[in-house]
């Protein structure tokens, strides 16, 4: 019964994951991550996961305070806050968050405040929504465990 | 290109004139004109001394003769007188002599001087006494002419002193020629070599000023031209001395030939008035000799002793004597009174001289003429000789000259002379000479009276001057070039000439005076040549030589300068080409660094966009586009390092690197990168490595790779759809000598010919390796290698279109491919195997080829390669070492047709540690023996060999068998390729366990191998990551980022592996935590980061390490304190987000280590931390 539970949960663990990678949410690069977590480091991926939200969301705080001001837009604070998040976001392996960084960044090149708006509410929306699905994952992670499974590795390519 | 054109004109045209030999050109015929400056002095000096010397002898010559002659005269004389008196009275001649001694006296010095010399005629004794004394009147007579003789040697020899005036001035003008000559070349040389200082010294600059500007180079240029227009003004200087020096050598000889003519012309001119002077007293003293003997024998006998008769007879007799005189007659002096007695006497009368018609008078009759007037006295001749007995009876006094004559030599008693006049009878021109006769013995200091006195009678004998002359120059030599006029200069006003001809060079002559021993009378000889003045061809011949000479060496010496001119000229040209070809040189250089660098980085940015954009959501199309764009980039990318590469050898500026490395690593990196083209094209590609070759060896990886990449990607590109590609390392030691070798597949390779299809990997023909291998020089060296160093051949042999044979000389030239069809039909720049062969030149060894067209080409290089320390293994193979312990020990049964394939895959099976035999087909392996069979953990079966009817007797036996068997082998199929729908039938079929895909290569072999023999097991990825573990446990690991989720990763990252790792935010503060000593075993930066970026985080960190190991050095602080280390030098590798080449650059710019991309990656990480940590 609970082998099923777990079989099935497993199964849909990797339908989960596999989705998030065919949808671009995710790359390689979260899998690399994933398998640097072992038993030593249980929660890595989550710590660093939660780490990168945490960062996201202070970074997008500082930059819309800075891209409030219609004139006077600081765009190199701006620019570091984008390529700080371009870092994490890359080795997070949060694809999505990563391409709008880059176009962000371009418009931040150019100094292009409406751009930079946009490109803001873009990067917003995407960690957000990156949030809730790794929260799903992490949920379902847990439920496995909890089953008394172990979390099946995945092979996206 | 224009200027690479001219180079050439240029190099040529020199070589034609070979500028080397110019200077001796230069010197040589400087040397051969001071040579003949030379000769030409010995040979003058020569001539003139050997001239002087024949002068000398000749006068000597002349002297004797004259004073030989007389003597001879004077004995002839006496021997006459003795002989016509010798009969009648002996005693009267003893009075004679003397009588006639007391005359003499006073010579006797000289006689005395002379009787040495005439010791002959003393030797003859007694019967030659009265010669004697006759011979010292001779001579003493002689005495006046002698003196003149004697002065002759002073006369000459102040000729002699004038002439050695003359030589020392012409010496002393030839001496300053020469001073002349040597001061022109010493200032010619100093100015030369000044020159060439200045020229040297203007070089210099312009070397040290390789582009310097062109004013400079035209100064050079004008004082070259200068130095040429010097040159050219010293020849013209020398020429013009050359001209000079020639006309004045012709003045000169001419001078002395005129010198010498004159002399000549003296002398003979001397000698004959010598000559008829002595000849002329010779006559003189006998008509004095005969006017004693008259007066002896007619006035001093009584009666009589002469009459006419007698005194013809003897004047007839001693005619000889007098060759000059043409008659003698005897005059009595009868004053008035006696006139009439004496006319009875002798019973004729006085007649009187026809004076007023003397000249008309042709035959003259005594006679026709008139008895002479009356006067004081009369001087009738008495005695004539025959040939003027005409004038008997004639009296003397009648004609003006005798009387003149006469009164003048009764006055004087001395023989006077008449001045010319027309001769009775013979009508010549001549003088007439007058002796007195006296009755007594004079005191020598009588007066003219008392000679008057003592007067009884005349002696008179007339000259006969003309043929007088000619008679005796015609006993002389050189007559016919010598004219000799003689004149009688008594009267100065008016000269009379006595003999001579109108003939003859009047431009020059001579005068000698003549003294006939009347001093009242002057006589001069003039004598001149009859010829003129021969042109004088000693003197021109000699000078034009000269001036021969001197054209041709000034003519020399112009081309000469005319072409270091040119010379010159062309060097300077050259020197201004290689300056520019230099600068150009340079300049592409520049361009090509410049370039490829600024192509580089947009490429690494284009790149890197195109990467993000197949990132991006693109549909298929888009995808397509852009991967084309992206592999195209690569590509370019590709073609850009290779120029660089090109023009880093090129400027020698590429070095190799000496690390140990696997080169069967690296030739499974190269084959696994290139199967996929090979598969696509249905190549089979092998690798071969012989087990002679050591696991590692030292040398550059990245370059051996790059070369074998180089030399397959070609093969894989020329060789199409067929046959293979063989890959296969050996000593040079083995192919020394083909006889002993024992790798199996050379000794195929070796045996076979390339027209021989049958053992190669793939069945189709190859061309056989070894005829490059021949080739190379290093390869068969006897000199010994250092034992540390290895020859490695490499040799890569393929099937494809083979190369042109025409085309085969200029494969190694960089862009030139085969033929310009080649690169439209394959593509490529051509420029890789001339960077393949650069490096293998690099690596000290060779590359060659032999191909043949339809049939392939077989690439060989050579290379030498450090032997690595035996306890240094690399560290890449790690990771497999787990696996080939599990397979070590294991058999294995190749079955394949090719045997060399069934080595190769043997050789792949070895590597891990699996023993392997090897049949020919599968019926073999039925019929061989089960003990082969026994134990085997796996058969490998090529796909050529497969069948499947003969298969399934094998895997019977296998069934059948199983019992006896503790395992049934795994069957491997090999195949060059098969499509996944392939391999699943295969192995669906259930006889086969895995199908292996060519080119084997350890890692997909170990793979297929754990796969299938670790039954069910799986890959332990953990297994790596051990390794990597264990590489980085417990080491102290730095990481320094700006941004918290990466320092989180990398945090995690490196802590997986062990590592203790400590988290810096700021490059500052890494600073702190790296300041020396510190316990970090590596450090991994982030390049951005606000504040303090990455880049110079390092640079400050090196700084200080830098001072602290200084301080250590130098002993200020002690090595304990910082412990473990004697110097400083953390590893800090970057981490970036970006993989541009110049980020790369610059990393290691400013003092990084290494270099990993993020977000990190397993391999990159792992190869970037090896380095750095040796495994313990």
């Amino acid at each position: 019964m609970n082998t099923i539970v777990v079989a099935q949960l497993q199964r849909q663990f990797q339908d989960y994951i596999v989705s998030l990678y065919q949808q671009g949410f995710l790359d390689n690069q979260f899998s690399e991550l994933r398998k640097l977590q072992d038993e030593g480091t249980p929660d890595f991926v989550a710590e660093v996961v939660s780490l990168f939200f945490d960062d996201c969301s202070k970074l997008i705080n500082t930059m819309s305070i800075s891209l409030e001001r219609p004139d006077n837009v600081d765009f190199k604070q701006v620019d570091s806050g984008v390529h700080q998040l371009k870092g994490s976001s890359s080795s997070v392996g949060a694809r999505r968050v990563k391409n709008v960084c880059i176009s962000f960044k371009e418009c931040c090149d150019v100094q292009n405040r409406e751009g930079c708006l946009r490109c803001l509410q873009q990067v917003d929306y995407e960690y957000k929504m990156l949030k809730t699905k790794l929260q799903d994952l992490f949920n379902l992670e847990k439920q496995i465990l909890q089953a008394g499974g172990t979390i099946p590795q995945v092979d996206i390519n | 290109m224009s200027i690479t054109c001219e180079l050439l004109n240029l190099t040529s045209k020199k070589a034609k004139k070979s500028s080397s030999s110019d200077k001796k050109w230069l010197k040589k015929p400087l040397f051969f004109l001071i040579l003949c400056g030379s000769l030409v002095i010995v040979l003058v000096m020569f001539l003139r001394l050997g001239r002087s010397q024949k002068e000398e002898t000749d006068s000597c010559n002349g002297e004797e003769k004259v004073l030989y002659r007389h003597q001879n005269v004077t004995r002839s004389e006496i021997h006459d007188l003795v002989s016509l008196f010798s009969d009648s009275d002996q005693v009267t001649s003893f009075e004679c002599h003397k009588e006639s001694s007391p005359g003499m006296w006073t010579n006797y010095g000289i006689t005395c001087s002379l009787s040495v010399r005439s010791d002959k005629q003393e030797t003859r004794g007694l019967p030659w006494n009265l010669g004697l004394g006759h011979s010292i009147s001779s001579t003493s007579c002689m005495c006046g002419n002698l003196e003149p003789i004697l002065q002759q040697p002073e006369n000459l020899e102040e000729e002699n002193h004038e002439e050695g005036l003359e030589q020392g001035l012409s010496s002393y003008l030839r001496n300053a020629w020469w001073c002349l000559i040597l001061g022109v070349l010493v200032c010619h040389k100093i100015y030369v070599s000044h020159s060439k200082a200045r020229g040297e010294r203007k070089e210099k600059v312009h070397l040290q000023e390789a582009l310097a500007p062109k004013k400079q180079q035209q100064r050079a240029q004008t004082s070259s031209r200068g130095a040429g227009r010097w040159r050219k003004n010293i020849l013209l200087l020398g020429i013009l001395g050359g001209v000079s020096f020639s006309v004045w050598w012709f003045w000169d000889t001419n001078e002395e030939i005129i010198m010498k003519r004159r002399e000549t012309l003296a002398n003979m001119c001397d000698e004959r008035a010598r000559v008829l002077q002595d000849q002329f007293n010779v006559s003189l003293n006998h008509v004095h000799a005969l006017s004693i003997l008259v007066s002896t024998f007619h006035h001093g006998k009584i009666p009589s002793a002469i009459d006419q008769r007698t005194f013809e007879e003897y004047t007839e007799r001693t005619n000889f004597e007098r060759p000059l005189t043409s008659g003698v007659a005897y005059a009595l002096k009868v004053p008035h009174s006696e006139r009439e007695k004496f006319e009875k006497e002798h019973g004729w009368a006085i007649k009187k001289m026809e004076t007023e018609d003397q000249t008309v008078v042709q035959d003259c009759v005594p006679e026709n003429f008139d008895p002479a007037p009356i006067q004081d006295e009369y001087a009738p001749v008495i005695f004539a000789q025959e040939t003027v007995s005409h004038i008997v009876s004639v009296d003397m006094m009648s004609g003006e000259e005798d009387r003149e004559n006469i009164l003048r030599a009764r006055a004087s008693g001395k023989g006077v002379l008449t001045s010319p006049f027309k001769l009775l009878k013979s009508n010549h021109l001549g003088v007439v000479l007058t002796f007195a006769v006296y009755d007594t013995s004079l005191p020598p200091d009588a007066t003219e009276e008392q000679r008057v006195e003592a007067t009884i009678g005349y002696l008179g004998a007339s000259y006969d001057m003309p043929s007088l002359v000619e008679k005796l120059l015609h006993q002389l030599a050189s007559k016919q070039t010598i004219a000799v006029d003689v004149y009688d200069t008594t009267n100065t006003s008016g000269l009379i000439k006595m003999y001579g001809s109108e003939i003859g060079d009047i431009s020059e002559q001579h005068i000698s005076s003549l003294d006939f021993g009347d001093p009242s009378r002057n006589h001069e000889m003039h004598c001149r040549f009859k010829h003129k003045l021969p042109i004088p061809w000693t003197a021109i011949t000699p000078s034009i030589l000269v001036l021969v000479i001197t054209f041709l060496v000034g003519y020399i010496l112009y081309e000469a300068i005319n072409r270091i001119a040119t010379v010159e000229e062309d060097c300077q040209k050259m020197r201004e080409l290689k300056a520019r070809a230099e600068a150009a040189d340079i300049a592409k250089s520049q361009f090509l660094a410049t370039v490829s660098h600024e192509i580089r980085t947009p490429m690494n940015g284009v790149l890197g966009m195109l990467k993000m954009l197949m990132d991006t959501d693109l549909d298929a199309k888009q995808m397509d586009y852009a991967q084309t764009a992206h592999g195209s980039g690569k590509d370019l990318t590709s073609l850009i390092n290779e120029v660089l590469d090109q023009a880093k050898i090129e400027s020698g500026r590429l070095e190799l690197e000496n690390v140990p490395f696997d080169m069967r690593f690296i030739l499974d990196n190269v084959s696994s990168l290139l199967s996929g083209k090979a598969n696509e094209k249905g190549i089979e590609l092998a690798v071969y490595v012989s087990s002679q070759v050591p696991d590692v060896v030292v040398g550059d990886p990245s370059r051996f790779r790059q070369i074998i990449t180089n030399l397959v990607g070609n093969s894989i590109k020329f060789t199409q759809e067929r046959g293979h590609i063989f890959i296969s390392v050996h000593l040079a030691d083995e192919v020394k000598e083909p006889l002993t070798i024992e790798d199996a597949v050379l000794k195929q390779r070796l045996a076979l010919g390339c027209s021989e299809s049958g053992e190669t990997v793939s069945g189709f023909p190859a061309v056989n390796a070894w005829g490059s291998w021949k080739n190379f020089k290093t390869c068969y060296s006897t000199e010994s290698q250092n034992s540390d160093q290895i020859k490695l051949l490499v040799t890569v042999e393929d099937t494809g279109v083979g190369i042109p044979v025409d085309a085969q000389g200029r494969i190694f030239t960089p862009f030139m491919q085969a033929d310009s069809s080649t690169s439209r039909t394959y593509g490529g720049t051509g420029i890789g195997l001339s960077i393949s062969k650069r490096l293998v030149e690099l690596m000290q060894g060779e590359m060659g080829f032999v191909s043949e067209p339809g049939i392939g080409s077989t690439f060989s290089f050579t290379g030498v390669f450090g032997k690595a320390e035996t306890n240094t293994s690399i560290t890449k193979l790690e990771r497999f070492d787990l696996a080939i312990q599990e397979f070590t020990g294991l058999r294995a049964l190749v079955i394949d047709n090719r045997n060399i394939r069934a080595e190769v895959t043997r050789y792949e099976l070895r590597r891990l540690g699996i023993s392997a035999d090897i049949v020919s087909s599968l019926r073999m392996a039925c019929t061989c023996c089960i003990s082969k069979l026994e134990n085997l953990a796996m058969i490998l079966i090529d796909k050529d060999a497969w069948n499947k009817e003969e298969f399934s007797v094998l895997d019977e036996l296998f069934t059948r068998s199983k019992v006896t068997f503790t395992r049934v082998p795994k069957i491997f199929l090999l195949a060059t390729s098969a499509t996944l729908t392939e391999r699943s039938e295969m192995k669906s079929t259930g006889l086969i366990d895995e199908v292996v895909i060519k080119p084997l290569r350890m890692s997909v072999l170990i793979c297929c191998l754990q796969e299938t023999l670790v039954n069910g097991k799986k890959r332990q990825p953990n297994r790596q990551r051990r390794n990597l573990g264990h590489l980085l446990r417990e080491k102290q690991i730095l990481v320094v980022d700006d941004n918290l989720v990466n320092r989180r990763v990398a945090e995690g990252a490196l802590k997986k592996y062990g590592a203790i790792v400590t988290c810096v935010e700021s490059g500052k503060a890494a600073l702190a935590m790296l300041k020396p000593p510190h316990n970090f075993d590596a450090c991994f930066m982030d390049l951005q980061m606000p504040e303090m970026d990455g880049f110079e985080a390092t640079r400050r960190v090196r700084e200080l390490e830098r001072e602290i190991n200084k301080k250590i050095a130098s002993g200020e602080v002690s090595a304990e304190m910082f412990c473990k280390f004697s110097s400083w030098h953390v590893p800090i590798l970057a981490m970036t987000a970006d993989v541009i080449q110049a980020t790369h650059e610059e990393c290691m710019k400013c003092g990084m280590d290494g270099y990993v991309s993020k977000p990190f990656e397993e391999e990159v990480l792992y190869t970037a931390v090896a380095r750095f940590f040796e495994p313990c």
